[in-house]
């Protein structure tokens, strides 16, 4: 079939907070959901300081492994799991995403916005590290912790918290894909 | 074919410390990523005045009113339908609704610069804003931004997701824009200026403008700017 030249990426800018962030954005489940697990980080640049305002999505399976994901997500209704999240990282260059495990995968696929870059970032956070992974297994040993959620103590009512931070360059570079 | 990290043009507010230097790995070879998958939106997502960008406040903003039309299709022409497209930009005066914006030009108090829809049954989208001004790049600068808005959209696949900006024809300032120049091809970079069409023009209330909009991924995400 013939192909048409895809239409050109242009940076997000510095006022995509205008236009793209929504309330409850970073809350897949409410707080207090049976099941919600916490996924949080900081966004890094090459110098190690702080992104304020990058613009995380997040898309991923439901718990019973439906990727058919449902409508909503701007709007949420406190009782569809839509699979889609969106969250701006706060002046100190912290996220948090309020989630339920994916089934039949181990991560979450991440879309990443940052002022300064022409597109955007692909990226996944894990949490296991299973040794049959294609993705896991084409990335050199040294750099697959980067794709790692790694397990703290609990938070706020037993949720389990998980850390992610993203670093965009330079040591310990997050892993990007195509996709 | 290879990723632009270092060797693109200077970027928007030149950033470097923020561009990877790892060249991206390549998902190609897992028919089971989720990316291939993507969310699907609805009614639900949007309000009701949220297409029009004119009618959010009580009264009139002040601009050229205009209306944005095109459709989203792959690209293989397949329309994408019922897929969310988000848009944000400046007034008429070239300010942002945005804490950010020192910019001191007259912020609206019936703009804000904020809007969604849906995608149709034939993978059509439409817009009535206002025409959004030139601004300077910084507080000191004396290169303006060619007038443009932002554009958000989903396709069917994650991986097809799509952040970037509309021009105007016709724009003297589009040859002096650094982040237009981001895409070094020119044939690629005549794909962000919508034409105008006197066919979409709303009769007595607003100028059409067309826009089409392709959307690249699975796999075909960083060869763009090249064909
Ligand atoms: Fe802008």
């Amino acid at each position: 079939m013939p192909t048409a030249p895809g239409t050109p990426s242009q940076t997000s800018g510095p006022y995509s907070g205008l236009g793209l962030p929504f309330p409850g954005g970073g809350d897949l489940v409410p707080a207090g959901h049976p099941g919600a697990v916490a996924l949080h980080g900081l966004v890094l640049d090459g110098e190690g300081a702080p992104v304020p305002g990058a613009l995380l999505e997040f898309w991923q399976p439901g718990p019973d492994g439906s990727r058919a994901g449902a409508p909503g997500s701007l709007r949420r209704d406190g009782l569809t799991f839509t699979g889609f999240a969106r969250v701006a990282t706060r002046g100190d260059g912290h996220y948090v995403l309020r989630t339920l495990l994916p089934g039949g995968v181990p991560y979450v696929s991440v879309c990443l916005h940052v002022r300064g870059l022409q597109r955007h970032l692909f990226t996944r956070a894990y949490f296991s590290e299973p040794s049959d992974d294609p993705l896991l297994a084409a990335v050199p040993e040294e750099r697959r912790g980067t794709l790692l959620a790694v397990p703290e103590k609990r938070g706020a009512g037993g949720c389990p918290v998980y850390r992610f931070d993203v670093r965009l360059r330079g040591e310990g570079e997050t892993v990007f894909l195509t996709v | 074919m290879t990723a632009p990290f270092d060797t693109a043009p200077a970027p928007y507010g030149g950033i470097p410390q923020r561009r990877p230097q790892h060249p991206p790995v390549p998902l190609l070879s897992d028919p089971d990523a989720v990316e291939l998958t993507g969310p699907v939106f609805g009614i639900a997502d949007v309000g009701p005045y949220d297409s029009d960008l004119t009618r959010q406040h009580p009264g009139e903003p002040i601009g050229e009113r205009i209306t944005v039309r095109g459709c989203v299709t792959d690209r293989h022409g397949r329309p994408v339908r019922g897929q969310l497209v988000e848009l944000w930009q400046a007034n008429a005066a070239g300010r942002y609704a945005h804490p950010a914006d020192r910019h001191p030009a007259p912020l609206d108090p019936n703009f804000t610069g904020a809007g969604r829809c849906l995608t149709d049954d034939e993978g059509r989208y439409r817009f009535t804003t206002i025409r959004p001004g030139a601004y300077p790049q910084d507080d000191r600068s004396s290169v303006w931004r060619p007038a443009h808005l932002h554009f958000s959209l989903f396709g069917t696949a994650f991986a097809q997701r799509l952040v970037t900006q509309m021009y105007f024809p016709g724009d003297p300032l589009l040859a002096h824009d650094a982040i237009a120049r981001t895409v070094p091809d020119p044939a690629a970079r005549e794909r962000l200026i919508a034409s105008y069409d006197p066919a979409l023009n709303v009769p007595g209330h607003a100028l059409g403008y067309r826009w089409d909009i392709v959307l690249g991924g699975p796999a075909a995400t960083w060869t763009e700017g090249e064909h």
